[in-house]
């Protein structure tokens, strides 16, 4: 007692003055360490629709598509009836752009014009004739892709003010297309070619399609792979494995697994699958395998708490009525674990759909034109797809890179919805 | 038969093997009054026989084809004209590519000698041969099984407790697939790793002070020595995370107390999934947003400013993958600041003191070593990470802590070195297992003592 007022008296006040004193500083401090707590919400948050606001500034432009409308005279000199695949139609587009302009007589400046209409036009043009074969002799009006430096043009992403040699648009060029939209040769439409076709060189012509199936075929190995595996697994360790130093190696080992860098599943894909297996490079099965063997770990631990809140009333009236351990687990337990087995098997799949980095150890950066068609087949998945456009230079593959990254999280989000899901009604019935 | 059709037979015949052994098991039982007499249920002795029809035809099968091409082409090649059988091992292992890429159908470079020719259709011939002698030993041993559990099936059969110990066989089989992950990891990584400092001493990697992984390709070539000192690009990658580390622990450890301790329920249900966003954007995408808006914006910051930063400079990637790493900190620290038991917090705040102070000075402390071990855990993750680094960070292993100039890291190394194809014998390729091997073990360790820090602290309040 003696103590406590010996150290109250300092000043030459009661205790209570000294404490309210100090009360609004403290006060001060209070708040200023609530905000703090609420700004670093609010940077996080920032932070997340800075990087959503970006990505869909740059990307909403890559759904639409600019054509342009040319009249085609099918010359039968040039198309042989017999032989529809032989003919030179990029000549035919060549003449229909000559035909508007004329005075276009030198080289160089002929090869501009022809510069405004993109390669793919003349596939196009042999797709139309190969339907209509009727049309061969007369002139007819075809849409055909613009270019992607015209396609930037229309978009507004090539500023008209800059000077003509820092612009990949020269004046000739774009009086040319200006004359073109004025006469109504020029819209925009919806952006199918992005949907239906493979990578490319020509930013117009490229597409999400390859990859897209690259990934499924990629994900479907990762499923039936790592979904029964990493529920065997989970159902040991929970349920049958004896607690031992060896199991409890393995469950750290698993705990270690799940933090190893997903890099390194790549190495160890590039060392055993490719040089000692000698399986192919690039191919969906090779990476399914490796992401079988990252997501798996996600897979167990997640599955055992699945298991491990199916209720012990449940196995003690299972065991009491003479069930044996593994009829316990498969009629009683496993049904109620599997929602929540299912939903971790969901978030390692959306986790083995993001990863980039393992995939490029095993060579599934390769450029791919086709669309794959099996498991074996050369091909790459849509976040490498997204990797490989980012470094392309062309600023038409800025926004095509943005649009598969919005592809790519749709993807991700319909997986995530499900688990939620999934979840909700697991609790639901508990 | 194709692969796909023995395939197929076979789980014809396995599920043909379940029913006979069930019916066998019901015609075992009939004369003792049904099936209750039976000491299974049919369905096991069905279960048995399918089993034992095709799993070991299976593992027949798998280590067939395992095996088969290899051997062929022995076979082959102990046929082959002598002249070509006695080339160097380099020439001889075009002569099988050449061979293979003919019995594949492939286009073959060059015009095809007739031996060679021959040798492709002795491979096929072979092949075939193979293929005929693969699907008699399969089916016959199905067919033999089910014959043979046929007649061991007798009511006394103990066919539920075989069913069972092989089930749990099976399950023992898929968990040692995860030790066998990592015992691949360790040996692949580990064996390349021993061929690269037998080309490079250990000591050199360790400390060596330049990084240059270009190798002569004639002895006389200047200026490719080849320099494999990792301490610059050890050095960058703990630059990084380091940055990455300033942007994460204090906003996500921030946030993680304000979620916890301040917000309401409202607000809380909102903020908690979106940050849960942010933890599930992959990586490619935060690369894809350091190099296309966070460096640009850094980079004219600096012009600005006045200084000059590299368009790849370290703290663009540092950031994006601090902002990564945001959530997995908060949820962590969420976690152990939500297991500090409620009456220490009413116990300081019964005291007088305001919420910050029983925060800073009751909750934090307490749940200090938990948080700590989160951090470590993030730490092994931002020194991990790849695709933000690949994207946004630079090449040239420059020894510098300044975060405006390019730096690499490990992650960065392996991936320009492995990419596209490489000859598995240079130090270059090697160097890349080697950064793979001091990567495992730097993350193995910050784990492993994060697990435990994290586990010792559960304990402590359970």
């Amino acid at each position: 007692m003696n103590n406590l007022n010996k150290r109250a008296v300092p000043g030459n006040g009661r205790t209570i003055d000294i404490v309210k004193k100090g009360l609004n500083k403290r006060y001060r401090k209070e708040r200023r360490f609530r905000v703090f707590g609420w700004a670093a919400v609010m940077i996080s948050l920032g932070f997340l629709f800075l990087l959503f606001i970006s990505i869909i500034s740059n990307g909403y432009t890559a759904f639409q598509q600019t054509m342009v409308r040319l009249d085609v005279y099918l010359d039968t000199d040039v198309i042989d009836k017999d032989d529809l695949a032989g003919a030179d139609y990029a000549k035919l587009i060549h003449e229909a752009l000559l035909s508007v302009y004329p005075d276009v007589t030198k080289y160089n400046e002929k090869r501009k014009l022809y510069e405004l209409v993109s390669t793919g036009a003349a596939y196009r043009l042999r797709d139309f004739v190969a339907k209509n074969r009727h049309a061969i002799g007369t002139t007819i009006q075809i849409w055909v892709p613009a270019d992607d430096d015209v396609d930037m043009l229309i978009k507004g992403h090539i500023d008209r003010k800059t000077p003509q040699s820092r612009r990949r648009i020269n004046d000739r060029q774009l009086a040319w297309v200006d004359h073109l939209i004025s006469r109504g040769q020029v819209k925009k439409v919806f952006n199918m070619t992005f949907f239906t076709s493979g990578d490319s060189r020509e930013p117009e012509l490229a597409g999400i399609w390859g990859a897209v199936c690259g990934s499924f075929y990629t994900l479907i190995v990762t499923l039936v792979l790592s979904f029964p595996i990493g529920g065997a697994a989970a159902v040991y360790l929970e349920e049958f494995a004896p607690k031992n130093r060896w199991t409890d190696i393995i469950e750290v080992n698993i705990n270690n697994l799940a933090a190893v860098p997903s890099i390194v599943y790549g190495l160890l894909g590039l060392a055993v699958f490719l040089n000692f297996f000698g399986l192919p490079r690039s191919v969906p099965l090779v990476g399914g395998l490796v992401l079988t063997l990252m997501t798996l770990p996600t897979i167990i631990i997640v599955g055992r708490s699945a298991l491990k809140a199916v209720s012990p009333s449940i196995r003690e009236a299972g065991l009491s009525i003479g069930a044996s351990k593994v009829q316990l687990v498969a009629h009683h337990v496993l049904p109620q674990a599997l929602p929540g087995m299912l939903t971790g098997t969901i978030i390692g799949m959306a986790q083995a759909l993001g990863e980039t980095a393992p995939l490029l150890m095993i060579g599934m950066v390769a450029f791919i034109v086709d669309i794959p068609a099996g498991f074996t087949d050369p091909s790459t998945v849509l976040p490498v797809q997204i990797y490989l456009w980012a470094d392309s230079p062309e600023r038409a593959f800025l926004e095509k890179t943005s649009a598969a990254i919005m592809v790519l999280l749709l993807f991700l989000m319909i997986m995530n919805a499900t688990a939620v899901f999934l979840r909700r009604i697991f609790e639901k019935r508990q | 038969m194709a692969p796909f059709h023995l395939l197929l037979t076979l789980c014809v015949l396995a599920i043909a093997g379940f029913f006979i052994g069930r019916s066998k098991s019901f015609a075992v039982c009939s004369a003792q009054g049904g099936p209750r007499a039976l000491h299974s249920r049919p369905i096991y002795y069905g279960i048995l026989t399918a089993i034992w029809c095709a799993v070991p035809a299976l593992i027949v099968f798998s280590f067939w084809y395992f095996f088969q091409s290899t051997i062929i082409m022995d076979l082959v090649i102990a046929d082959l004209p002598d002249p070509i059988r006695f080339l160097p091992e380099d020439r001889l292992n075009l002569v099988v590519n050449d061979i293979k890429n003919i019995v594949a159908g492939n286009i073959v470079a060059g015009n095809i000698s007739p031996a060679i020719q021959a040798a492709a259709d002795h491979y096929k011939s072979l092949e075939k041969t193979a293929q005929v002698a693969l699907s008699v030993i399969i089916t016959a041993m199905a067919i033999i099984a089910i014959a043979g559990v046929y007649l061991k099936i007798t009511p006394t059969l103990r066919a539920r407790n075989y069913v069972e110990k092989i089930i749990e066989g099976l399950l023992i089989a898929c968990t040692s697939l995860a030790v066998f992950t990592t015992i691949g990891i360790v040996a692949s990584v580990f064996y390349e790793a021993i061929r690269f400092f037998k080309i490079v001493p250990v000591y050199k990697f360790l400390f060596g002070l330049q990084w240059s992984p270009q190798m002569a390709i004639h002895a006389e070539q200047i200026g490719s020595s080849g320099a494999f000192g990792a301490i610059p690009v050890i050095l960058g990658t703990m630059l990084i995370a380091g940055i990455a580390m300033c942007v994460a622990v204090p906003v996500g450890l921030m946030a993680a107390i304000y979620l916890a301790e301040y917000a309401n329920k409202n607000f809380r249900n909102i903020a908690k999934p979106l940050l849960e966003i942010l933890a599930g954007i992959p990586t490619v995408v935060y690369g894809f947003f350091a190099a296309l808006v966070v460096a640009p914006a850094i980079r004219d910051a600096g012009g600005i400013l006045g200084f000059s930063v590299s368009s790849e400079s370290a703290l663009a990637a540092g950031i994006v993958m601090g902002i990564m790493i945001i959530p997995f900190v908060s949820s962590l620290s969420d976690d152990v600041i939500n297991a500090v038991p409620q009456s220490l917090r009413d116990g300081a705040l019964s005291l007088g003191s305001t919420r910050s102070e029983t925060i800073t000075n009751v909750v934090l402390p307490a749940a200090l070593p938990g948080i700590v071990g989160g951090v470590l855990l993030a730490v092994s993750r931002a020194i991990g990470e790849t695709m933000i680094v690949v994207m946004a960070a630079g090449l040239s292993a420059n020894l510098t802590v300044n975060p405006f100039q390019a730096v690499t890291t490990v992650t960065v190394q392996i991936v320009t070195l492995l990419v596209g194809d490489q000859e598995f014998d240079s130090a270059k390729t090697l160097a890349a297992f080697a950064l793979g091997l001091l990567l495992f073990v730097i993350t193995l360790a910050l784990n492993v003592v994060a697990l435990i820090v994290v586990r010792k602290y559960r304990e402590h309040y359970e």
